[in-house]
């Protein structure tokens, strides 16, 4: 299985639509990916993760590395459309108190 | 090599004229002064070729092309097969290295459970890979308290084993059995923060038991919540906190709560491994090692660990994906 990321651009919103399972094997790719983007404090980004069906620890630190960078230049981050696992794995780790989180998407994805 | 090159002519016409065994022997024979003498293959095929057109006159224009032809594939073949070779070393060489480093954290992180009166604990921890990033630390002062950590580096492998030695030095340094859970996060959590990068993390419950007073406490740092079975009341409650995995922020405040342990209750601490059922969606992993710890609750708690480790085994059809570490606390 394999991890892919769409971007679609509406003004100063960056949205990035992911989609596989974020693993050991996974990760990586998806670190180059967020890697790319460009933040500032005028830039808003949103990660939609309802097509994430898995996310292993490895998984949680390339989003705990974005999250960082993204607090040192100052933008915006929101994780959006997580399902009810993906939620649970935020909130047992405390991500959820420290990261902007929303609920939602499919109800047949684990983590 | 002018020698061998006659010496090399004889044989092949000995063997042209007549194709027995003692003739074909020679030749097999041949072959260890050509390894003495360091000849490559490519340069048996052009000894070959010369003796040949040395034995046999009007040697067809296309055989000769056809040998010159073979002396160049070889060349190819000589060069990538050393290639290959080199790298098979390489491997070896990294794979002594790897057993070299697995027994030195053996060695480190070797865990003794501690055997006090009037409670029992067990444990199991399974490394995935050879490198453990679970890891459990007891300590008992022989006294009143004793306190038990359970740690999981994000990761696996090697990355996740050198995470580890730093912790197992945090809590060697800090901890006394009788430290508050709280206090000891806090600190592990200043030293683990400025030592690894951003995608680096540690995740650990760590608990503290009175001995004379039968209370448990706890404090997680994103860890897998822990399951407490009250067997008067005869329910499970699962130990849960949202409290920040360690190595994320520099300054991070744990609370810690505590649990009065009656007689039969036990504790279930473990890491994630024990739970990932990534292949099973709609199967709850907690609400099964729920029933199964009850199951063989009559046991004591080494062999419910085993038990529970034996059976999820088999719900992996034998194929773990990931460190897997079960310590079971049993008044």
């Amino acid at each position: 299985m394999d991890v892919n990321i769409q971007f679609r651009k509406e003004g100063n919103l960056l949205i990035g639509f992911i989609e596989g399972e974020i693993d050991t094997f996974t990760a990586p790719t998806l670190r180059e990916e967020l890697e790319k983007i460009h933040l500032s404090t005028e830039i808003s980004v949103e990660l939609d993760l309802s097509k994430v069906s898995y996310i292993d620890s490895t998984g949680l630190g390339v989003f705990v590395a974005f999250y960082k960078r993204a607090t040192k230049e100052n933008a915006n981050l929101k994780l959006v459309n997580l399902s009810s696992r993906l939620t649970r794995l935020f909130e047992i780790t405390g991500l959820s108190e420290l990261m902007d989180i929303e609920e939602g998407g499919i109800s047949h994805a684990s983590i | 090599m002018e020698q061998l090159k006659r010496d090399y002519k004889i044989i092949l016409s000995n063997y042209i004229h007549n194709q027995n065994e003692s003739n074909l022997y020679t030749g097999q024979n041949f072959i260890k002064r050509l390894i003495q003498k360091n000849v490559s293959p490519e340069e048996v095929i052009s000894i070959h070729k010369q003796a040949l057109e040395e034995i046999i006159e009007d040697l067809p224009e296309s055989t000769i092309h056809a040998y010159d032809f073979l002396i160049e594939v070889m060349v190819h073949f000589g060069l990538k097969l050393k290639e290959h070779q080199s790298l098979l070393m390489k491997q070896e060489e990294l794979r002594i290295e790897m057993e070299v480093a697995a027994r030195i954290q053996n060695t480190l992180l070797e865990t003794t459970i501690p055997n006090p009166e009037n409670l029992d604990i067990g444990m199991v921890s399974v490394p995935l890979r050879k490198m453990n990033g679970d890891y459990v630390h007891f300590m008992h002062d022989h006294k009143r308290y004793l306190s038990i950590a359970v740690t999981d580096v994000v990761g696996k492998g090697v990355p996740a084993a050198l995470c580890m030695s730093m912790v197992k030095y945090g809590l060697d340094t800090l901890e006394y059995a009788n430290s508050n859970p709280s206090y000891v996060l806090e600190a592990l959590n200043q030293l683990i923060e400025k030592s690894v990068d951003d995608s680096m993390f540690v995740s650990m419950c760590y608990s503290r038991y009175d001995l004379e007073t039968d209370i448990f406490t706890w404090s997680s740092a994103g860890h897998e919540p822990p399951l407490y079975y009250d067997s008067r009341e005869k329910v499970y409650y699962d130990l849960e906190s949202k409290e920040l995995l360690l190595g994320i922020l520099p300054e991070v405040k744990y609370s810690q709560h505590d649990i009065k342990l009656n007689e039969n209750d036990f504790i279930i601490l473990m890491t994630d491994g024990v739970t990932d059922f990534r292949k099973q969606e709609n199967f709850d992993p907690r609400q099964y090692i729920k029933e199964l710890a009850l199951s063989c609750r009559h046991l004591n708690a080494q062999e419910m660990c085993e038990n529970i480790y034996k059976k999820l085994q088999v719900l992996h059809n034998y194929e773990l994906e990931d460190d897997f570490t079960i310590v079971i606390i049993k008044k």
